[in-house]
């Protein structure tokens, strides 16, 4: 039985036991009324979770350790020249022997040795197979009997199950956290691992990025050289041409929809600015890519400029378009926040709207705005598929917007798309990469909702 | 001068400014607007032809000597014969001028090369064409259809080509028509073969397994902390987490399923079972925050009349609370989802950029979703691939719209003011 068709089994099974554990209670009800706890369904939940948790419970287990114990009792079976291997070679002969593992795939040329450790490795997930579905559903039936047994007037039924919710209640709850630091061990122990190969002054302060290790010692570049600046400065040039674009588009709409427009105007405005917000980032960068970066690439021709096909003016123009709504819906929150007594005071001293506007409405709500711009520009810098598609690969270390630079995230995913061996310096790179990202836009974040929750607090 | 002339003065200054300013700010709006419109204009343009596909008519002989097959065949028989052959036939009687070996490869060159499975389908389904002479519609090139899509402009066909091209065209041999097999198969090299249902089911699958985690997961998260937790330090370390993760650079997500899920668990590469996790870690923070909004929502005199009739606070929270926000919950729920179908750069870094024909039957099948396949497209040289990829743009954005215009009608419809 494959692992769905258990589930699905355990499943059924846990309904069966809620029946029977609520007509057990039903039938003792009927003796004597109150000699039950709890209401006879919270018998059937009670029965239902002993037979699927500890099943499933089981499962899970036997799902993790499955593979790790059949590839150890494989290299144990293996022949002793191939087990004293270094363990990268070894790891190829067990992928090899995996993919071998497909009926269809072997055939008379397959050395015997191999045909071997195949049959043994198919006859291995065989066993596995089916002493985890028996195990499984004996686990299953033997633990629901006893949740059945314990279907008697004296048990609480309902404390057990809501204890048992509580618990799952606060297990999910915590699942933010373990993700929080899953991000963080695995960039940190892969970036471990990098920087042992690449001191991270080299990293931090080096001007040259070319991160094609060559395939032989001897070949020219074989080193690789892993000197982030360039990525760095690319990154900081495309998000610094998005926020141009998109802070004083972004905050005069929002000025607009929040002091001038009409609430018709706005209901039907805000929102379709926010679709901007919702179109997918790879329609984006198709975008930049076939339509902006062209018609940039031909005006720039017209005017005797030299524009690179994938200059980073088009990128940013594009990415700026992404962020107006974050700015424009942002902004119009913390203005919507500003009291209306201090717009009132102002006009009672004869100023016009958009004096009042300039002086006391966006003073008033400047840090509000900061925080929003500071959370758009840390979207900008995390931004990935506008800068793959439309971005350049090479790492030029300028300013110059007509110029092709690479960022951070497009180098993340040209390192890790493709085949290469996990453990080579070129594919940690991009675990080191991802940390700084990761610390940049966090140290942004934190500061943004920082002086966001501040400002609100001055004013509410 | 006087006074009251200069505030004048003065004055009609300022209200020009006020006027410009005015005006500015107008101006950053429609700009807004102006942007979406072109964006989305320009992906309808680039979009139309993809539509449209063009067949030209052969007249195929079914002979027995060229296939090599008996009279009365096998189906396995048909997996060698030589249909290719029959094209080929059927071009030279129409072109008998052309005799260099090159010429008839170009000739060849003009028909999909997926025509020749076409006829051993035909005659698989009907096994009484053999020896006849029928008319058959055959998908043409991609090169031929860009070159008749866009008024002979295009450069990818020779000279020899265009002469036949016109040749045909003048017998009334093409037909265009709504290109139908683009909805129905999954990727392929040749633009005019390629479809989006491998990538529209690969993303069926990855939102299904995203939905059946986030959606338990963010809705018990919800409920434990409005109406359980206890407030201390434990619990603003949760929401300050939570609150994080959901400004945390999408490509972040996909180097931990790279790290965790495939390296360290060894889940198949890939795999929509990996996406779904991927993206259901993604969406979590939209969908606790939506649901913990709409659970604060719930008028407190509800939970009262509950504990006062003798509920449990477990009972309060699934028996009254849960259902009352229920709207506020699967509108963030959806808008969750919808923008994790939107989202491309984590499933790259899981390998879901692979080359896959085949259409994924289960979570578990190498698979790639329609953002993904749009990037692989608009990656690709022949141009061709350029109207394919805003199709499949224009296929998601469908979907997209479909999702938030569920969201907002859920929200108009069940909205309660308490």
């Amino acid at each position: 039985m494959n692992v769905s068709t258990l589930l699905v089994t355990l499943v059924a099974l846990a309904l069966f036991s809620y029946v029977f554990g609520k007509q057990r209670a039903l039938s003792i009800a009927k003796h004597n009324r109150h000699s039950l706890h709890s209401i006879p369904s919270y018998y059937g939940y009670m029965t239902a979770l002993w037979c699927g948790l500890p099943a499933l419970f089981l499962l899970f287990l036997w799902l993790f350790f499955e593979t790790i114990v059949i590839e150890q009792l494989l290299i144990a079976s293996l022949p002793a020249d191939i087990q004293s291997l270094p363990s990268g070679q070894l790891s190829l002969v067990l992928n090899e022997l995996k993919l071998l593992a497909t009926p269809a795939l072997m055939d008379s040329n397959t050395e015997p040795m191999k045909l071997e450790a195949v049959k043994y490795l198919l006859s291995m997930q065989e066993t596995s197979n089916s002493l985890r579905t028996v195990l499984v559903l004996i686990l299953a039936l033997a633990s629901a009997a006893w949740g059945f047994s314990r279907v008697i007037g004296k048990t609480p039924a309902r404390l057990l199950v809501e204890k048992v919710v509580l618990f799952f209640l606060i297990l999910s709850s915590t699942v933010a956290i373990l993700t929080t630091i899953g991000i963080i061990l695995s960039l940190l122990f892969e970036s471990i691992r990098f920087f042992g190969e690449i001191p991270p002054q080299d990293f931090l302060f080096g001007t040259e990025w070319s991160p094609q290790t060559a395939l032989r010692e001897d070949q020219v570049g074989s080193s690789g050289s892993f000197g982030a600046i360039p990525l760095f400065l690319g990154t900081l040039l495309i998000s610094s041409i998005a926020m141009l674009v998109a802070v004083p588009i972004g905050l005069m709409s929002a000025i607009y929809l929040s002091e001038y427009a009409s609430p018709a105007f706005r209901s039907v405005a805000k929102p379709v600015l926010e679709i901007l917000a919702g179109v997918p980032t790879v329609v984006y960068g198709f975008f930049a890519a076939l339509t902006v970066a062209p018609f940039i690439r031909y005006w720039g021709e017209m005017i005797g400029l030299d524009v690179a096909s994938e200059s980073a003016l088009a990128t940013g123009l594009v990415m700026g378009i992404m962020i107006i709504p974050f700015i424009s819906s942002l902004s119009d929150d913390v203005i919507s926040v500003v009291p209306q007594a201090l717009r009132d005071g102002s006009y009672s001293l004869g100023v016009t709207q958009s004096e009042t506007i300039r002086l006391v409405v966006i003073p008033a709500a400047l840090p509000g705005i900061i925080g929003g711009i500071l959370l758009a520009f840390s979207r900008a810098i995390g931004e990935t598929m506008i800068v793959v598609m439309a971005a350049g690969l090479s790492a030029n270390l300028t300013v110059n917007p007509l110029e092709a630079v690479t960022t951070v995230t497009v180098q993340i995913v040209t390192l890790l798309t493709g085949d290469q061996e996990f453990d080579s310096a070129k594919t940690l790179a991009a675990f080191a990469l991802a940390i700084m990202l990761f610390i940049s836009t966090l140290i942004l974040n934190i500061i943004a909702l920082y002086i966001v929750r501040k400002y609100r607090e001055e004013y509410e | 001068m006087n006074n009251t002339e200069q505030i004048k003065k003065s004055l009609n200054k300022r209200y020009r400014k006020e006027k410009r300013f005015r005006f500015l700010s107008l101006l950053a709006v429609l700009i807004g607007f102006a942007c979406l419109f072109i964006l989305l204009v320009d992906m309808l343009v680039k979009a139309l032809p993809a539509f449209i596909q063009t067949e030209v008519k052969l007249d195929i002989h079914f002979s027995q000597e060229k296939l090599g097959i008996a009279t009365h065949f096998d189906p396995e028989e048909l997996q060698n014969a030589n249909f290719r052959g029959l094209i080929k036939q059927s071009l030279q009687q129409l072109f008998p001028t052309v005799h260099k070996r090159s010429d008839k490869r170009a000739m060849m060159r003009l028909i999909s090369v997926d025509a020749e499975y076409r006829l051993r389908d035909k005659l698989q389904a009907e096994p009484h064409l053999l020896g006849q002479t029928v008319q058959i519609w055959l998908l043409v090139d991609d090169d031929v259809d860009t070159y008749l899509k866009s008024d002979k402009q295009f450069g990818r066909v020779s000279q020899e080509q265009i002469a036949w091209i016109t040749e045909l065209e003048q017998q009334e041999r093409f037909q265009k028509r709504f290109n139908y097999w683009f909805f129905q198969t999954g990727d392929s090299r040749e633009p005019e073969l390629a479809g989006i249902l491998g990538a529209v089911m690969g993303s069926f699958y990855t939102l299904l397994v995203t939905l059946l985690l986030s959606f338990p997961i963010g809705v018990m998260a919800a409920v434990y902390l409005e109406e359980f937790a206890p407030r201390n330090r434990w619990i603003d370390f949760i929401e300050v987490n939570i609150n994080n993760l959901a400004a945390v650079p999408s490509i972040v997500f996909g180097l931990l399923g790279l790290a965790v899920f495939i390296n360290f668990f060894g889940l198949p590469r890939s795999a929509p079972l990996v996406g779904g996790i991927v993206l259901a870690l993604m969406t979590l923070p939209t969908i606790i925050i939506a649901s913990r909004s709409a659970i604060k929502a719930v008028s407190p005199s509800m939970r009262e009349a509950a504990l006062g009739l003798g509920a449990s606070k477990i009972q309060v929270a699934f028996h009254h609370v849960v259902p009352l926000a229920m709207p506020g919950i699967l509108t963030g729920t959806i808008i969750g989802l919808a923008q994790a179908l939107g989202e491309t750069a984590p499933l790259l870094m899981i390998g879901m950029v692979a080359f896959i024909v085949d259409i994924p039957q289960g979570a578990t099948d190498a698979a790639t979703v329609l953002p993904v396949q749009i990037y692989l497209w608009a990656d690709s040289p022949e141009r061709a691939f350029v109207a394919k990829t805003a199709a499949a743009i224009l296929v998601l954005m469908l979907f997209l719209a479909v999702m938030n215009g569920l969201a907002v009608w859920l929200r108009k419809k069940f909205e309660r003011r308490w």
